[in-house]
């Protein structure tokens, strides 16, 4: 979809066994901005047909601020209202019992609910895809939407079910040993995504 | 968390993490679909030596709510009333592969021995005239939707301490949560050791509800006057104790206006508290009744819904 990342998978793997390394910058905060920018338009251009009878939803804790600043995009370019809101997924997650009891996040729905409407979920980085079938699990307990889509920041591959992104802000190529990092302005005081090797 | 049989096993920040579970967990209440999944395959028994339909429900709703299997063992027709002991109550239901048990009974400390007995977790749903730590936690959860932080909040209970397994769990909780803590209560129905206790004491409700004994009051907690745990003596009359110890309308009109008023329930109307005060609308009587849902809720899944620190280590 867009360009790869050359080489920061290999020289992270190269440089195995020494000192860390630094973190190696994926999206700068510009363009963190033209992605979400892009993701809007790509989402107006699917649901304009549907007189934009969708709602985002965002996963926390990243993917909330996420659907938020999509959702003010769409807002200034389509010049209509989506309504947001948020689906913590921990209560679904397949991996509760595998480690110390997690806390919960927000579960906020959208303005006038999701039945009957095309919700996109929203989250930061799309991995095994576990996350996403846990929310898919946590949607039927809210309502039906008529369809389900996804949209992610950074689709990182190394699924380990069918799941794909509809809208994907970057694919980005890694090894499962490496860490994503994504960071926002709204919880983490900058944009940028970074790829860092796991300790 | 292992287990949950008094307050003080919940340092500031537990309790913190249980009350916040509650918020997202009552959220739920006003679902169409009132189930989550986090304790499929979890078994619970409510192990019940004493009667409760408040705690008893509240309990099987929470974890009804939560998928896990909820399984009522009332006393009266088992196998305590054929002269079974305690312990091999508790054991017979345990070996059953129950994951926890959430057991009351009319002795205090009861549930601790049977805590020390069995392998599972044990959550406390009021032992004797000792602790009732749930009750606690919903009372903070109520308290904290209507104050917020209750750092410096000063918190008056009234009425039979005595006997009254909530005053203490009360005590200890809002104590840990930084609140102040008041008991008011004639002197036969003050504990012995209530010196030892980290609140103040007063036999004087108007002046304590007042401020002029010990500062603004920013919550009443009216007690249950336990006529069945009495053999009479603590007071002279019924009347006498309403007069001098009752939530009157005119003692309402004494707290500030932000000021709510609890009660555990099942409320001695006329008694303890008015039907004016109890159907003020201060009374937060029924918040705190769906806030107990939501607490237990959010004490079985801490307790449950994670892996035992002991699975950690085996896997």
């Amino acid at each position: 979809m867009t360009g790869h990342a050359p080489t920061s998978a290999e020289s992270a793997d190269a440089a195995d066994g020494a000192a860390i390394p630094a973190p190696v910058p994926v999206l700068s905060d510009a363009d963190v901005a033209r992605v979400i920018d892009r993701i809007a338009h790509q989402i107006i251009e699917n649901t304009a047909k549907s007189g934009f009878d969708i709602a985002l939803l965002g996963i926390p804790t990243r993917g909330v601020p996420l659907a938020q600043r999509l959702a003010a995009r769409i807002a200034l370019f389509a010049d209509t209202t989506v309504p947001v809101g948020s689906l913590d997924i921990t209560l679904y997650r397949d991996d509760l019992r595998l480690r110390g009891v997690r806390p919960l996040g927000d579960t906020v729905e959208p303005e006038g609910g999701i039945t009957g409407r095309t919700v996109v979920l929203v989250d930061d980085v799309l991995f095994s895809g576990r996350t996403i079938r846990a929310a898919l699990d946590a949607l039927k307990d809210l309502g039906r939407p008529r369809a389900v889509q996804l949209a992610v920041l950074v689709d990182r591959g190394h699924r380990e079910l069918p799941i794909r992104a509809d809208y994907v802000g970057k694919n980005l190529p890694t090894a499962t040993a490496q860490n994503v990092r994504v960071r926002l302005t709204e919880i983490d005081g900058v944009d940028c995504v970074e790829l860092e090797a796991a300790e | 968390m292992k287990n949950l049989l008094s307050a003080a096993d919940l340092d500031r920040d537990e309790a913190t993490a249980i009350l916040d579970t509650a918020a997202r967990m009552h959220a739920i209440q006003g679902r169409e679909v009132k189930k989550l999944p986090p304790l499929r395959g979890r078994t619970i028994v409510n192990l019940f030596f004493e009667d409760s339909t408040r705690t008893r429900s509240s309990f099987e709703i929470a974890g009804k709510w939560l998928s896990a299997d909820v399984i009522n063992v009332s006393a009266k027709g088992s196998s305590v009333s054929k002269g079974e002991s305690l312990r091999d109550t508790a054991l017979t239901v345990a070996a059953m592969g129950v994951d926890a048990l959430v057991v009351r009974h009319n002795a205090s400390g009861a549930v601790q021995r049977i805590a020390g007995w069995v392998g599972c977790r044990v959550v406390n749903a009021g032992d004797g005239t000792h602790e009732h730590p749930t009750q606690a936690l919903l009372d903070a959860y109520t308290l904290r939707n209507r104050l917020g932080d209750l750092e410096g909040r000063h918190v008056v209970i009234v009425g039979d301490i005595t006997h009254s397994r909530v005053a203490r769990s009360n005590v200890i909780l809002l104590n840990t949560l930084g609140a102040r803590v008041t008991l008011v209560a004639p002197p036969t129905l003050m504990p012995s050791g209530v010196a030892s206790w980290t609140c103040e004491t007063s036999w004087d409700l108007d002046a304590t509800l007042s401020g002029k004994e010990f500062g603004d009051v920013d919550a009443v907690m009216m007690l249950r006057v336990q006529r069945e745990r009495m053999s009479g003596g603590y007071f002279a009359t019924e009347r006498e104790y309403a007069i001098n110890y009752g939530l009157s309308p005119q003692r309402l009109d004494l707290l500030a206006e932000h000021a709510p008023v609890l009660h555990p329930g099942p409320m001695n109307r006329g008694l303890e508290i008015s039907s004016v005060a109890a159907d003020s609308a201060r009374s937060v009587v029924l918040d705190q009744v769906q806030a107990g849902v939501a607490v237990r809720m959010a004490v079985l899944y801490r307790l449950l819904a994670g892996a035992a620190e002991e699975e950690v280590l085996s896997v």
